[in-house]
């Protein structure tokens, strides 16, 4: 299985039937794909909507109605507008469930960078700070090294978005919880041993006795 | 009164160095016509308050083309790429924000407030340079208001007093941006009598909106 679905696919259990949910661009958008029978959600845009869907066939799409990527969407039956003052409110406020957003470094401390690399990349941050700030739960979806390099750190060493700590990591290798204690290592992906994991990773894991693997179809 | 006047009338209205809140997200939502009529007269050394630059030749990313903007205060550009050039190359100065925070400042701005205290972005380098204020043991930078000679919005519709509403995603900042603007221009897709927006349905009240772009013109109409 490719690791950005499998990714997707671990981060689609966390979904919770009525949760509000906001899915940042990329990797987290794929979440949506694979949300478990029965599972009814709410999907925010932050650019202004609730009840955001794939738009529903070709030709019907609206200049009017895009995700904050700008790609068309479609609205299900229910769904409602937002002004961007109302929408932040819902996200800093504590009325979004759950955001899933990517990541570039998540650290001892629960930390998440995902949004400037100095001299290279320099986005801006959106709504990223807000999302992460303000959702009641933060999960980071995200592989667990790029250019071989572990993206899960002692300390952040790129700009933060905030200084929360975010809820839960899922990578391809495993699902890591922050806590106040440090990084628990709660499960490793399909065919991945607890040592490759450690091996992989930067920052120090704390292994408890039990660690299951990924229960993914 | 008759708010109506065209493009043209609304851009000679602006001059060079003025500060423009403009509406829209990615360019949904933005008032397209007259973004280019600014670009048409040669608008420069402006200052854009608004979420993005949209993309190279669409809305706002036309006056970027153009190197009219001298400043801009956005929560994003990493779609604009001839933005982030024009930014390492000094030639544009760029002031992020976060989206919550630049709403609210916008607001407050609007709102007669002195400026929004938010969790989002302490501890940060968006925190660099802002007053940290404790409430109740908790933490906010405040965020001060933003206002502008002009407020530039993009409407579905506008009655022929100057009400406004908005389509699905094209609302965003223009709701807001109408209190913060000294002098508000509506661009509406359509201009329609007094009664076909229903009271419940106005979302910026007439009184707001100075002047509403007229239809644009078409062939043998």
């Amino acid at each position: 299985m490719e690791d950005k679905i499998l990714i997707a696919k671990r981060v689609a259990q966390e979904l919770n039937s009525g949760d509000l949910v906001n899915l940042g661009i990329g990797l987290p958008t794929l979440v949506a794909s694979y949300l478990p029978k029965d599972t009814d959600v709410y999907f925010q845009s932050e650019n202004g909507i609730i009840g955001m869907s794939a738009v529903p066939g070709a030709g019907l799409e609206d200049d009017d109605l895009t995700d904050a990527g700008g790609i068309f969407i479609g609205a299900l039956p229910g769904a409602c507008s937002l002004d961007s003052c109302m929408s932040f409110s819902l996200i800093r406020g504590g009325h979004l469930d759950l955001t899933v957003l990517g990541g570039l470094q998540v650290d001892e401390k629960g930390a998440l960078a995902n949004w400037m690399v100095p001299g290279k990349m320099v986005p801006g941050m959106g709504g990223g700070m807000d999302l992460t700030t303000g959702a009641k739960r933060v999960i980071v979806a995200m592989t667990h090294a790029a250019k071989g390099a572990s993206k899960i750190v002692k300390t952040c060493t790129l700009p933060l978005t905030s200084v929360r700590r975010v809820n839960l990591v899922v990578t391809d290798l495993a699902v890591i919880e922050p806590t106040e204690e440090g990084l628990v290592l709660k499960e490793t992906a399909p065919g991945i041993t607890v040592d490759q994991v450690i091996a992989a990773t930067e920052a120090k894991l704390i292994i408890p006795a039990q660690v299951p693997e990924m229960n993914i179809a | 009164m008759n708010k109506a006047i065209s493009t043209t009338q609304a851009v000679e209205m602006i001059p060079d160095g003025a500060s423009l809140m403009i509406g829209g997200f990615m360019g949904v939502g933005s008032p397209r016509r007259i973004i280019e009529e600014l670009v048409r007269q040669g608008r420069k050394h402006l200052t854009v308050i608004a979420n993005d630059s949209a993309r190279p030749d669409v809305a706002i990313g036309k006056l970027i083309d153009a190197k009219a903007v001298d400043r801009l205060i956005a929560s994003h550009i990493g779609t604009n790429p001839e933005t982030q050039r024009q930014m390492i190359a000094g030639e544009l100065k760029v002031d992020l924000c976060p989206q919550g925070s630049l709403a609210e400042r916008i607001r407050s701005g609007g709102a007669g407030l002195g400026g929004a205290l938010t969790p989002t972005g302490f501890g940060t380098v968006a925190a660099e340079g802002k007053t940290v204020i404790q409430v109740d043991g908790k933490d906010f930078l405040l965020e001060k208001p933003l206002t502008a000679d002009f407020a530039l919005l993009g409407a579905r519709r506008a009655d022929y007093r100057g009400n406004l509403d908005y389509s699905l995603t094209a609302r965003n900042f223009n709701p807001i941006m109408a209190l913060a603007g000294k002098i508000v221009i509506a661009e509406p897709n359509e201009i329609v009598p007094v009664g076909v927006i229903p009271p419940d349905v106005v979302i910026t009240p007439h009184v707001l909106v100075d002047y509403m772009i007229e239809r644009r013109q078409t062939n043998g109409r």
